[in-house]
């Protein structure tokens, strides 16, 4: 790619003169087992064209059969969007040709989605809500993949040929398109960002995708237009496309609003076109401008018969609905009684799940979260994955604190408890009795002990008895030292004050 | 109504992906007008309050069970291929060269 | 000529039954019909010799064996080669698909094969069944057993004149706008289109989604209804498959019975356009009904003449939509110009070349009909006509039990004839056309020879959704009557084929 830059405005600049408009179009690619209208397995990354049947190459002859759980699934995600979910829907033929289009027509909704009228409120970092309108939800089917050969790039632009896999021809999408998002002023892009990642989070909480980006389970189209300030007309729009990160899609929507803003300061005029996102270089080139070549010929597809729903169907499907994102922090912070600080740390490391399993499996918000933010959470950083995929059951977390509080082992010790656990070498309660770690209980050997550290710094002990208490420390230390740390600290400072006879 | 013409014909066979000689738009424009016009009635027939029929039997919710069948091995999709190349349907370049 | 290729396949099936004849000679002598008429007729593309023998031999072997085999096992048949079948090459009539071999099986082709019946080859049509006179097929027309220089009809003209010059007992057919009830009329057979979903769709390569319909074609009702139980039924890949049962059907041509039964006469499906013998005909088999007890109703349908137009509006629409996936990527003809070109331009010289005039037509027509703009107008608006044609037949039918007319206005023509004419080409469906309309099914039976010409002509029987059952029923009976007054089959009449050693 020859990377000519276009002229852009600072975003300050673009900000003092013009409002933006944001809208988005969001695919997300659903899990289920087989494809939107065959029996092929869906999945990714296998032998290329193999998880194909003769519908999925278009062969003569075919017809497309609904797949059952893409239909609940797209529902799901209607109803987890706050949409009316359609009496009645039905699936139309998108016409055009390209090569990775098996029929040359995607069977796609169209005038009839699937649910429409929905709205998500997104908050920002700074607990700014912004509530976004959907326009509508709709179920179609993704197109194989090309890779393009010969050219020096692998692009598209100077390839020689290109090879069509078409393993992803047919796997189920839902697209969700928003209404125009105004209001947003210089927090577009933090905005744009947010929703793709509350849609993300949507999407996986419901289970209905893996809703992995970097896969391309979730795909964004952003469309960006600017109007002047204090205007209300919607400007010309470009749609940029391949926006597949959530840092690109933040960065996308403000190198267009420079652009935009660019483009319309210079007196020219806003083309509408679709636009390419590169990450390597932060800028969109232009795509192809609309034509009358995207006269799709949109008809009802004649091979499909219609989505019919009714309460009870819906009403079912909702029951199945999990607890939305939002809702469920805000009821786990206030049940566990973290502060804002504590919570917000807990969800940034990615613990929030575990926490509530642990808890739920019967120890305190504060120990659980003790836990996963403080030994899991360095020994996850050091084996560079995340906390959950460490192997630490919350039922693993019960037993550790379960022998801490009965005095059988402390902090220290509760470590290399965890990691004879994590090596296999059985219950927390095999390693004690294996490794030998048990706290020494028994006064007698601790007397001994301590009796041998009071000889050791006779000094020291001059000094408490002298009414210098704080100097127990020293003392203390010399015990566990000696019972190599399977002592109960609090215990030992207790025998030495009697011992020589000083009030704690 | 609007009539069918050569330029119609030539845009529509871009649409289709079918190329046309010179003389095939000429013959098709020609053929394609007099077919519009026994057929344009048809737009004049019904009103506003009359339903579309697109499936001549209704049927609603038909679906399948989420369950994995048959495939086809790469060999049985390929087999029919006009040019393939590393277990992939080969196709010239989609954009030109120049 | 061999006793065995006379025999209707009710007939051949009982003496397969009774071992009197074996399921290798039957096919063998069909076989043997095929290598000495068809280079005269052209109703094959493709003759499947071997397999046909195998399956012929395992069928003769099992019933040695004692096996509970299916009624029809042995009884060799002939497929349209529109529906695609592994082991044979499929190419829809279509120099598109040249040489394709599908790697699956058609739905109907599935219960042929587990009925054992031995699948003879594959029958010419129309370039994607698109005409009326199978001189639209990329493999030369196919000819008319009653003279040569004449249509079979179309498109099925290669299923029909297969059966009707004895080549195959029996013959798969599909009807999009009556190209199995139009042959059926101009060669002496007999072709049903059955309801809408009745029989499965999978493996019939589309041509108009909502409109195609797999059927039978044979020499009797009663054949017709026992290929009919074979084909038809339930299928899970077919989205608009009924999920009724098939329907005692054998069991309604074996039980004719027209006494008080209420046969509406369709008052825009005769006079002006008809021929005068297909007329004569017509009037003297209403009579015949009479005679057998059935009350003669005049119905109306007042928006039938607008049928033929929105026709012509709905079936391009969904086949320039059908027909895009040949465009030689995956599949078939690929033709690369001059250069180095792109994808897009070897699709539009691929399509250009694979695809003939007729085809290129209902494309370009279609296109038109969906483009923006036009949508509301055409493609919107023929679907309204649709509901306004249904609306007629449900009136009918609460007078009628069925509903009789002509099946096409005129006996076979000469080919060539219409060929520079479509418009004349398409009025041949005029009468066939509004069943596939409202999905309802339709029969086509001959009934006599025109005066003016000796050739054949055939009368359609109609009946409401899902009563398929009623059209051999009342099929059986008028076709027991029209043989008693001949003396036996109208093909009996029909002259031995020219070429004939």
């Amino acid at each position: 790619m020859t990377a000519v830059h276009d002229e852009v405005l600072s975003f300050d600049e673009a900000m003092e003169k013009y409002d933006p408009a944001l809208g988005f179009e969001v695919h997300v690619e659903l899990n289920t087992r087989t494809k939107m209208f065959s029996s092929a397995p869906n999945g990714f990354g296998d032998t290329p064209n193999t998880n194909i049947t003769p519908v999925d190459l278009g062969l003569p002859g075919v017809l497309p059969v609904v797949n059952r759980v893409a239909v609940e699934s797209s529902i799901k995600i209607g109803l987890a969007l706050g949409c009316k979910i359609a009496e009645r829907s039905h699936f139309a033929r998108k016409n055009y040709f390209y090569p990775d289009t098996p029929k040359n027509f995607q069977t796609s909704q169209y005038d009839e989605p699937i649910a429409y009228d929905g709205a998500i409120d997104i908050e920002l970092a700074d607990g700014t809500v912004f509530t976004v309108e959907i326009e509508r939800a709709h179920m179609e089917e993704d197109a194989g993949k090309l890779t393009h050969m010969g050219g020096a790039t692998g692009r598209i632009q100077g390839a020689e040929f290109s090879l069509v896999d078409y393993n992803r021809a047919g796997v189920p999408l839902v697209e969700i398109v928003t209404k125009p998002i105004l209001g947003a002023g210089r927090r577009a892009p933090e905005l744009a960002k947010a929703y793709v990642a509350a849609i993300r989070e949507i999407v996986k909480n419901l289970g209905v995708s893996d809703a992995r980006m970097e896969r391309g389970n979730v795909r964004c189209d952003a469309n960006v237009s600017l109007m002047p300030k204090g205007s209300t007309t919607l400007g010309t729009r470009t749609e940029t496309k391949n926006v597949n990160s959530l840092r690109s899609v933040e960065h996308a929507v403000t190198y267009e609003i420079q652009r935009h803003a660019a483009v319309l300061d210079s007196g020219a005029a806003i083309v509408q076109e679709t636009r390419h996102w590169h990450e390597d270089t932060r800028s969109t080139t232009a795509g192809r401008p609309k034509s009358d070549a995207d006269d799709y010929r949109y008809f009802p597809e004649p091979d499909l018969v219609p989505v019919v729903t009714n309460d009870a169907w819906i009403e079912k499907l909702r029951s199945e609905l999990p607890e939305p994102p939002a809702e469920r922090r805000k009821r786990l912070q206030a049940d566990w009684g973290y502060s804002d600080a504590e919570f917000r740390d807990v969800v940034n490391a990615g613990v929030m799940s575990s926490v509530e399993d642990t808890v739920a499996a019967g120890v305190s918000p504060a120990v659980a979260r003790k836990w996963w933010m403080g030994e899991i959470s360095r020994r996850a950083k050091i084996a560079d994955v995340e906390p959950a995929e460490l192997g630490v059951t919350p039922e693993l977390i019960v037993e550790l604190n379960a022998l801490i509080e009965t005095g059988k082992i402390n902090d220290k010790l509760s470590r290399e408890v965890l990691d004879g656990v994590l090596a296999g070498e059985g219950t927390p309660a095999e390693v004690v009795e294996a490794r030998g770690l048990a706290v020494v209980s028994d006064d007698g050997p601790l007397l001994e002990a301590i009796d041998g550290a009071l000889a050791a710094q006779p000094d020291v002990a001059e000094k408490i008895r002298g009414g210098k208490v704080q100097a127990v420390g020293a003392i203390v230390g010399g015990v566990m030292k000696a019972t190599r740390g399977q002592a109960d600290a609090g215990r030992v400072r207790e025998l030495i004050l009697q011992r020589l006879g000083v009030e704690g | 109504m609007a009539e069918i013409n050569r330029e119609d014909v030539a845009h529509l066979a871009r649409l289709a992906h079918i190329d046309m000689s010179s003389e095939e738009l000429d013959r098709m424009a020609g053929e394609l007008a007099v077919i519009v016009d026994s057929i344009k009635s048809v737009s004049e027939v019904a009103g506003d309050d009359v339903p579309a029929t697109s499936h001549p039997i209704p049927l609603s919710n038909v679906y399948r069970d989420d369950v994995v069948g048959e495939t086809l091995s790469n060999e049985e999709a390929l087999a029919g291929a006009p040019d393939n190349a590393d277990g992939r349907f080969k196709v010239p370049a989609i954009l030109d060269g120049e | 000529m061999s006793e065995i290729i006379r025999l209707s396949a009710a007939a051949l099936a009982q003496k397969l039954q009774s071992r009197e004849v074996s399921a290798v000679d039957a096919t063998q002598a069909h076989l043997d019909r095929i290598a000495a008429v068809d280079g005269s007729i052209n109703a094959f593309l493709h003759v499947n010799t071997e397999e046909a023998l195998l399956v012929a031999a395992e069928v003769d072997k099992a019933r040695a064996d004692g096996d509970t085999l299916h009624p029809l096992a042995g009884v060799p048949i002939a497929v349209k080669d529109l529906i695609v079948t592994k082991g044979q090459p499929t190419t829809a009539g279509s120099k598109i698909l040249e040489g394709w071999h599908s790697p699956y099986d058609a739905t109907v082709i599935r219960r042929l094969r587990e009925a054992r019946m031995p699948i003879l080859g594959k029958t010419n049509l129309d370039e994607f069944a698109m005409g009326s006179s199978t001189e639209h097929s990329a493999y030369g027309p196919t000819r008319n057993p009653w003279d040569l220089d004449r249509i079979p009809g179309g498109s099925g003209g290669g299923s029909a004149a297969a059966v009707a010059a004895f080549e195959a007992p029996l013959a798969l057919g599909t009807d999009t706008g009556g190209s199995i009830r139009q042959p059926g009329a101009v060669t002496g057979t007999v072709g049903v289109k059955p309801t809408y979903g009745g029989v499965s769709r999978y493996g019939a390569i589309a041509m108009a989604s909502s409109l195609d319909q797999i059927g039978p074609v044979s020499r009797t009702v009663l054949d017709a209804a026992l290929l009919h139980e074979v084909i038809g039924g339930h299928d899970p890949h077919d989205s608009t498959s009924l999920t009724d049962p098939v329907g005692a059907l054998v069991e309604a041509a074996r039980r004719g019975e027209v006494k008080g039964l209420r046969v509406g006469v369709i008052k825009e499906l005769s006079g002006e356009g008809y021929q005068t013998g297909v007329l004569n005909r017509f009037a003297e088999s209403l009579e015949l009904l009479r005679g057998a007890g059935a009350e003669i109703v005049e119905v109306s349908c007042p928006n039938f003449k607008y049928a033929l137009g929105a026709y012509y509006l709905i079936m391009p629409s969904e086949a320039s939509s059908n027909l895009a996936k040949y465009d030689g990527v995956r599949f078939g003809l690929r033709v690369v110009p001059e250069g180095a070109p792109t994808i897009e331009r070897v699709m539009g010289a691929t399509r250009a070349a694979g695809f003939g005039d007729e085809v290129k037509r209902r494309i370009i027509l279609g296109t038109y009909a969906l483009s923006a703009g036009y949508y509301d107008a055409y493609y919107g608006s023929a679907q309204k006509v649709r509901t306004l044609i249904q609306r007629d037949f449900n009136a009918a039918f609460t007078q009628a039990d069925v509903l009789i007319s002509p099946t096409a206005p005129t006996t076979a023509f000469r080919l060539g004839e219409k060929l520079d004419d479509p418009l004349a080409m398409y009025l041949n469906d005029v009468a066939t056309i509004p069943a596939n309309m409202a999905g309802i099914p339709g029969l086509s039976l001959p009934n006599g020879l025109a005066d003016e010409d000796n050739l054949p002509v055939g009368i359609q029987l109609l009946a409401p959704a899902r009563q398929d059952a009623r059209l051999y029923r009342v099929g059986a009976v008028l076709e027991s009557l029209l043989e008693d007054k001949w003396g036996g089959p109208l093909l009996a009449q029909a002259p031995e084929i020219a070429g004939v050693k």
